[in-house]
């Protein structure tokens, strides 16, 4: 029987024993020998980057059963060298937590409470008041006869973590429909 | 400064300590001491809102005692240029301007320059810049200067490297001598920034002001390099471009820019708001910095190209770049008979940015509004105005992960507690829409270093959740085939643009990588481009947006390139993919000295090989790849062909970099010290309290305290400045909702000293109210010497520390700093002024329903009687 099972597995003897941080052999149980991390398990590994600040970290998105089961910073990236802050680490939740919003909520004019209807049904409705208020709204030229071909019936403000690929749809789509109150949080 | 980088930018922050490590100084000034502070080798306290003073004395003492890169600043900026002789600066005594602007509280020139320019018109608030000009150079107006001012100003466009027209070469002076060359101006504008004068407006004791003036000055030149980090504490107020500019200045008189360990960093707070500017969903810009077409100034296409294409440096090229743009969204339709569709984009009149589109609202103008991702009743200044304005609307979209304080103003907000108004009594209808998480969707953000970095579908989107891409193309495909039979004009763009991405999966998700293909676009024969030079504006190229020209070079998502750090040299050029054209430091050429050699061999970069007789070195040079430094331009040469091979700003007209913005700017050639619109303080450097050209809102929703020397400003004695945290994300939408954050920062507080605490009777542990004249929020106390009260102009100041992320959803339940703030815009940006502000702070926790408006209304009536007496007095 060696010293540390004679201690009982005490983790301040075994501290004391050379593991000063207490993160290495000190943390070390029997229950512990018998866990395996959920990245090992994992059925795959997608790269991504954190979606919280500017930095642009790398994360290790570790997938299992379609699922995301842990996300990790990425070693390879030169900016971040797998490093993550509170809320990259975090990150997972953002994608698990209970309270996100995984249905259309619609509330009419005057109502007390939210609704829950189909997403395409929204997305009909969605576009009859664009096309209503453009056409209600529509500013062919001003009073000088110059050309405007445009509405200021509808704005859009996006937030800075949509992808470009978004904002590039947005600012392409919403132009085309003649609006100009395109804004972001980069204005903010 | 105006950065906390090590909570806010944590993972970045490593470099810093990296950098420390190996003998850098680092110096932390900002109003609070912070764990970047605590890092730092000096902690400097400053008063929020002063940073213009500190730096301009920074610039007075590099001046003062000659400490400039004396090679660099001759060759690579305007130094030398002499201005036109109609230019009257802030020092030279304006009265009888001064006397115009006497209606405006705080205008005191007794004694002191009245702190305008020439060319200021007190009726408009704004600037008419033709005085601001070159000396002897007739200087063409821009589309981006139209309408410039604080009330209809359009965003002034700096980038198009001013609109220096063609014909005669300004006067110079290469000996810097001339009284009226930029380096003399600039002295003489600066000459007050004294020390002294810097510890009278900042409270920063004479001895560490020189101490940071001094290791800024002895750590650049040609063996050393100094780089300045910000973030949104110093664009965040009424003279936020400024500040920027200021910075720029410092980092020019020294040669720091273009040069490794140099430059001028901007921490920006969010995964893409660098990719939100650069494809920008901003009202004044198109894609790559281009100009929104102007219904006056910009009428056709081919004025639109003349007026924003200067004779010199690549925005020489704006009609090849635009024309490129308007293939990429209108295809076939877009042909030269029809101005490639220039028709198709609306037109812009005047400032249609955030906050002028809010008072719309409030004006009941605007009937329906899309929010994607943003919560602006918490993140956006005067919280209340964003809610009466929606309550104008007749519908709203809302796309977020859950259901935010914006998403639900109309049946939880301080109004309806306060019976103001009922949910039976708001109109609105509201969609809230779910959204798909980062791991949901393929997409590239691109980061604070221009970098674009693909992040990979991981799983499917849960329900009915979707990616704005999605939504966006599909809401898109809806619009166009109820519109397809439509032979209406004004529906000929949305039937005209191209909307032909192919998707993939049960729900029909658009393929991003095409999207990001049409952004890097393609050459004549239809292959993807590799950079920018081969656009041609006779319609043979598309591209999305010029500078992502490259981004899927080869047939390749560049962005993805993910080749470990490891197995790369230390700029790391093969991971992800930067703008433009991959080069990771801009204005490189500034690198190597005006024959092509680098400085000293210890900042080597990018220099020119003789031998190969091209520019080679760690980065891609941004310069012409085969120009040579003794390259002298042709009579005829144009864009950037007229530039010399010691030219290195290639974006500018001139080549070269400002000191002296001859345009381009609402507010000043030079940064000036203007108090913030709250103050406790008069300017002690000028008659002019505030910017003169700030953009205001003088409307019962938006109630500003009155400044320093006006009557009632002593009912707000105390600054007020705003700030994040590291476990929370601005208006808290992605971090509030989640435990883990949620539970690391559970409440939200505000940081006051132990002296202010004795003064008012605040308890650490225990609540405050905070008062302004919008409104009150409550905030457990945290006492704490990290906020230090200053001396300012003989006078101790207190200031209150308010992290802004919380509202009254989430796990983490809290009052929004932003119901305090007043929308008070920088002129140049729209940006308000978040930082700076006047308030009261009283024990206990605020008053609920009714009584909370009761009590800001005591304080509102308490400046009304301060302002009856005085004028009564």
């Amino acid at each position: 029987m060696s010293a540390d099972e004679l201690a009982g597995g005490w983790a301040l003897l075994k501290q004391l024993r050379g593991d000063a941080l207490g993160l290495g052999k000190a943390a070390r149980s029997k229950r512990s020998a018998t866990l395996t991390p959920r990245i090992a398990t994992a059925d795959r590994v997608v790269k991504s980057i954190c979606p919280y600040c500017a930095v642009g970290c790398g994360q290790r998105v570790f997938v299992k059963d379609e699922e995301v089961v842990q996300i990790e910073g990425d070693p390879d990236s030169p900016i971040s060298r797998g490093r993550l802050c509170p809320k990259g680490s975090a990150s997972k939740q953002l994608v698990t937590h209970e309270a996100r919003e995984t249905k259309v909520k619609y509330r009419a004019p005057h109502a007390t409470e939210w609704e829950e209807i189909e997403l395409d049904r929204a997305m009909e409705m969605i576009a009859d008041r664009v096309i209503d208020t453009r056409e209600r709204t529509w500013q062919h030229t001003d009073e000088d006869g110059k050309l405007l071909n445009r509405t200021l019936g509808f704005a859009h403000l996006g937030g800075a973590t949509l992808d470009n690929e978004e904002n590039y749809l947005i600012k392409k789509f919403f132009s085309a429909m003649g609006a100009v109150q395109i804004e972001n949080q980069a204005r903010i | 400064m105006g950065s906390n980088m090590a909570e806010n930018h944590p993972v970045g922050f490593q470099w810093v300590v990296e950098a420390k490590k190996r003998g850098a100084k680092v110096i932390h000034v900002d109003p609070r001491f912070t764990r970047t502070s605590a890092i730092a080798d000096r902690h400097v306290p400053l008063r929020a809102g002063s940073d213009i003073a500190f730096l301009g004395g920074v610039v007075n003492y590099i001046l003062e005692h000659g400490r400039e890169f004396r090679e660099y600043v001759q060759a690579y900026t305007n130094a030398r240029v002499i201005v036109s002789d109609d230019f009257r600066d802030t020092e030279d005594q304006l009265d009888d301007v001064g006397a115009a602007q006497s209606g405006e509280a705080g205008c005191r020139a007794g004694g002191k320059p009245t702190g305008l320019f020439s060319g200021f018109d007190p009726d408009s608030g704004s600037y008419d810049v033709a005085s601001w000009q070159y000396k002897g150079m007739e200087v063409g107006a821009s589309a981006g200067q139209r309408e410039q001012g604080a009330s209809v100003g359009e965003q002034a466009h700096g980038s198009h490297g001013g609109e220096l027209d063609h014909g005669e070469a300004p006067e110079e002076d290469e000996t810097l001598e001339h009284p009226r060359c930029v380096f003399q101006l600039l002295k003489r504008h600066y000459s007050r920034y004294t020390p002294e004068m810097v510890e009278r407006v900042c409270g920063v004791p004479r001895e560490a002001f020189l101490e940071v003036a001094e290791a800024l000055c002895a750590n650049s030149g040609r063996e050393r390099t100094s780089a300045f980090c910000y973030a949104v504490g110093w664009t965040q107020h009424t003279t936020g471009v400024q500040y920027i500019r200021t910075a720029a200045i410092i980092q020019l008189l020294l040669g720091n820019i273009g040069r490794p360990g140099g430059g001028i960093l901007a921490l920006r707070g969010h995964a893409s708001i660098q990719g939100s500017t650069d494809i920008p969903t901003l009202y004044n810009i198109l894609p790559g910095y281009l100009p929104m077409p102007h219904a006056h100034e910009t009428t056709n296409l081919d004025l639109y190209a003349d007026r924003n294409s200067p004779p010199a440096g690549f925005w020489g090229n704006t009609k090849a770049y635009v024309v490129s743009m308007l293939k990429a969204w209108f295809g076939e339709a877009a042909t030269p008979d029809n101005d490639f569709c220039f028709d198709h984009v609306p037109r812009i009149s005047g400032d249609h940015s955030h906050y002028q589109t809010v008072m719309d609202m409030l004006d009941g103008k605007v009937e329906g509004y899309f929010i994607m991702g943003e919560n602006p009743v918490v993140g956006s200044a005067n919280s209340k105005a964003h809610r009466l304005g929606m309550a104008n609307l007749k519908w709203l979209v809302v796309r977020d992960f859950t259901e935010t304080e914006t998403a639900a103003f109309w049946h939880d907000s301080p109004e309806i507690d306060s019976g103001e108004t009922t949910p039976q009594d708001i109109a609105t209808e509201v969609f809230l829409m779910p959204a798909a998480a980062h791991v949901e969707k393929d997409g590239s953000f691109t980061n604070t270093q221009r970098l674009l970095q693909w992040h990979h579908k991981a799983i499917e989107p849960p329900d009915d959740a979707r990616s704005e891409l999605w939504f966006m193309f599909h809401l898109g495909n809806l619009v166009r085939r109820k519109l397809a039979e439509s032979s209406d004009p004004k529906d000929r763009p949305i039937l005209d643009v191209t909307w032909d991405y192919p998707t993939h999966g049960s729900i029909q998700e658009p393929d991003a990588e095409k999207v990001l293909e049409e952004i890097g676009g393609w050459d004549a024969d239809g292959q993807p481009l590799s950079d920018y030079l081969p656009l041609r504006d006779d319609g043979s190229t598309a591209c999305g947006c010029w500078i992502y020209a490259g981004c899927y070079g080869d047939g390749v998502n560049q962005t993805a390139r993910r080749k470990p750090g490891s197995e790369q040299t230390w700029v790391a050029p093969e991971w992800a993919w930067a703008w433009p054209m991959n080069r990771r430091i801009i204005y490189n050429r500034a690198s190597a000295d005006p024959e092509g050699r680098p400085w000293s061999e210890r900042k080597k970069y990018v220099w020119w090989d003789p031998d190969e007789e091209k520019w080679t070195g760690e980065d891609v040079p941004d310069f012409t790849p085969d120009k040579p430094p003794d390259y002298v331009p042709p009579e005829d040469a144009e864009a950037q062909e007229a530039l010399r091979g010691d030219e290195p700003f290639i974006m500018q007209a001139d080549g070269r970099a400002w000191l002296f913005a001859p345009n381009g700017l609402t507010d000043g050639p030079f940064p000036t010290h203007y108090e913030p619109q709250e103050s406790p303080f008069e300017n002690a450097l000028y008659g002019q309290q505030s910017n003169p050209a700030r953009q205001q809102f003088l409307r019962p929703e938006n109630p500003y305290t009155p400044s320093d020397g006006a009557p009632g400003a002593e009912v707000f004695p105390f600054v007020l400045t705003t700030y994040r945290l590291t476990e929370h994300h601005t208006a808290g939408a992605m971090s509030r909702t989640l435990p883990y954050l949620a539970e690391l920062m559970p409440e939200f507080f505000c940081e006051v000293s132990p002296e202010l605490a004795e003064q008012r009777g605040l308890r650490h542990g225990e609540w405050a109210t905070i008062v302004s004249m919008r409104s009150a929020v409550e905030a457990r106390v945290l006492v704490t010497e990290r906020l230090e009260p200053l001396t300012v102009q003989g006078r101790v100041i207190h200031q209150v520390g308010l992290p802004y992320h919380w509202g009254r959803i989430g796990y983490s339940k809290g009052d929004a700093a932003n119901e305090l703030l007043s929308i008070a815009l920088d002129p140049n940006v729209h940006i308000g002024e978040y930082k700076a502000a006047t308030c009261d702070i009283r024990p206990g926790r605020r008053p609920r329903g009714k009584a909370l408006n009761e009590l800001v209304e005591r304080y509102r009536r308490e400046v009304n009687v301060a302002s009856r007496e005085r004028s009564e007095g």
